[in-house]
């Protein structure tokens, strides 16, 4: 059941360029699945930030967000500290439904501040038993994260925009040649990414998930919608139907 | 302490509803309370066919406030009536439904289909909607089409009528004079006022519709000037909102002239705003000298 709470912040680090990581407590009865967003609300800003749910630790009870500093709500949440409280929304959002779907080899392709809801997901996929395949993408050295931890899940490569970590160019050349048969890709990133994608994944089946600037963040505005490729004068909300969609259901743009 | 406030087709037990707009129908926010502790709800546009809105991003911050361009996408009058206001019946509190057109037809096509229903108290005809190319705003500028309008929705329904007010106007009182002369119930002001932000990095307007509709804190002290000047050269109840975010604001609405409010944006930051506010109010009347809600309403204007 979705509902507003005060979260004590846990830890509070920076692990890449710009780039923040957030333990919170995770409430009783709550559930966060892989691909679901938390929705913080910010000192000082009208607006609510979606940030999604990087991992979960049952045993300790706890959550973990990461974000990236774009514009003033993600400067002012890096400038929190551990110890201060943050009032969030939480669960938001669809999940990737791995529970219904048969894979026994999944290839999960992130990119950038996309990559940390896949975190989550590969450790479920892990846990299921399922082969785990990374692809990462980041625009470079100074910004990747995680690598390590998706190391732990199975094969995982990296490749950087500007050639200063791991394979030069963008996540697709390395898809180009991974040459294994995959039953499902999951992937999360930048639109331009999701476009190429989704294009030469397109026999493929896979899920995707989408980030918009949003306002309510539960489902009344109609702010952050996308449209459907079955008819492009309808649209779902990124913040209830999604944010995460099957892959070929949407049209990116 | 009485909460209470009687308006035209609306018995309040609070004077607190959520704005237009800014809560769906209901659904969404019925997970985080329960509906019954609202004086009343406004909800989202209805227009005679589906609208799919705007080209997103729709909406903005800003310095206390938001920009916001939807484009009024909802399902059309029909769907709404048959699927969505039904969920709202077992509330025990009144629903105000709001009646968007981009013709003086479509205005009446959707004030008859909402007449058929049961499910709702009385209408909010929105005449100021900044957001849409065709129709909306321009009923809410020019006082001749805005009387004419609510002339043909009055005639066209049972239920008591109260129109929504634009801000993006020279004479608000003008404009309030016009709707009162052709029968309208009741008013409610104000809608957003029309504005832009443009990202400095990309050098263009964020909201992918240019200009959109500014809401929140910002624009409180615009609709208490309107309220009160509105309230200063008629006899007429007000629904007031713009910028509500605490029982303080609230009373200053009352105080200006309105007899009921709503609550917008501040759902938006605060899932539990009308609550927490509803819950504030009697601490809030009481620390200013006032025993009741219909009490404080007008009193700004004596002294």
């Amino acid at each position: 059941m979705i509902s507003k709470q005060m979260l004590n912040i846990e830890s509070h680090i920076k692990i890449a360029e710009d780039t923040f990581e957030v333990v919170l407590p995770l409430p009783d009865e709550i559930e966060l699945k892989p691909g679901q967003f938390v929705h913080i609300a910010l000192k000082g800003h009208m607006l609510r930030r979606p940030v999604s749910v990087a991992d979960v630790d049952k045993e300790a009870n706890t959550f973990t967000i990461i974000f990236k500093i774009f514009g003033e709500g993600t400067l002012a949440l890096s400038k929190y500290r551990a110890g201060e409280s943050l009032d969030v929304i939480l669960p938001c959002g669809s999940f990737y439904p791995i529970e219904n779907i048969n894979v026994n080899h999944a290839l999960i392709v992130g990119g950038g501040i996309g990559v940390p809801p896949l975190y989550y997901l590969g450790k479920q996929l892990k846990e299921k038993g399922v082969k785990v395949t990374s692809v990462l993408g980041f625009q470079s050295g100074s910004q990747v994260f995680y690598e390590d931890k998706f190391r732990a899940l199975g094969d995982t490569f990296v490749a950087t925009n500007d050639g200063s970590y791991g394979h030069k160019g963008f996540v697709t050349d390395i898809i180009k040649d991974l040459n294994k048969p995959i039953d499902y890709y999951f992937s999360c990133g930048p639109t331009p990414m999701l476009q190429a994608v989704t294009k030469q994944l397109e026999k493929e089946k896979g899920y995707i998930s989408l980030e918009e600037r949003m306002g309510c963040g539960v489902g009344t505005c109609y702010a952050c919608v996308i449209p459907l490729r079955e008819n492009p004068k309808q649209s779902k909300k990124i913040c209830k139907d999604g944010p995460v969609f099957y892959a070929n259901e949407v049209i990116l743009s | 302490m009485s909460l209470a406030v009687q308006l035209p087709g609306l018995e309040l037990k609070n004077p607190v509803m959520p704005a237009s707009g800014c809560f769906g129908f209901g659904k969404e926010y019925s997970q985080f309370y329960d509906l019954d502790k609202l004086g009343a709800i406004i909800v989202k546009a209805a227009t005679g066919e589906a609208r799919y809105g705007n080209p997103t991003p729709r909406v903005a911050e800003t310095e206390s406030g938001m920009l916001n361009a939807i484009g009024l996408q909802n399902p059309g009058v029909e769907t709404i009536v048959k699927e969505e206001l039904p969920f709202l019946r077992p509330f025990h509190t009144p629903v105000i439904a709001n009646v968007a057109g981009s013709t003086v037809e479509e205005y009446v096509y959707v004030a008859k289909t909402l007449n058929k229903s049961d499910d709702i108290s009385a209408l909010e005809l929105n005449i100021s909607c900044p957001n849409v190319k065709e129709g909306g705003v321009q009923f809410g500028t020019d006082p001749e089409l805005a009387k004419e309008v609510t002339y043909k929705v009055k005639e066209a329904s049972d239920y008591p009528v109260y129109v929504k007010l634009s801000p993006n106007v020279s004479n608000i009182t003008a404009m309030a004079k016009a709707v009162a002369d052709a029968g309208a119930d009741g008013l409610s002001m104000i809608n957003t006022l029309t504005g832009m932000q443009i990202n400095l990095k990309q050098r263009k307007p964020i909201i992918a519709n240019q200009t959109g509709g500014l809401s929140g804190p910002a624009i409180k002290p615009i609709a208490i000037r309107m309220i009160y000047e509105v309230k200063q050269a008629l006899d007429i109840p007000i629904i007031g909102m713009g910028g509500i975010m605490t029982a303080e604001d609230v009373l200053e609405f009352l105080l200006a002239g309105a007899n009921a409010v709503a609550v917008g944006t501040a759902n938006f930051q605060n899932p539990l705003a009308c609550p927490e506010i509803i819950q504030q109010l009697p601490e809030t009347l009481k620390k200013y000298g006032f025993r009741s809600v219909e009490e404080a309403i007008g009193k700004g204007h004596e002294g």
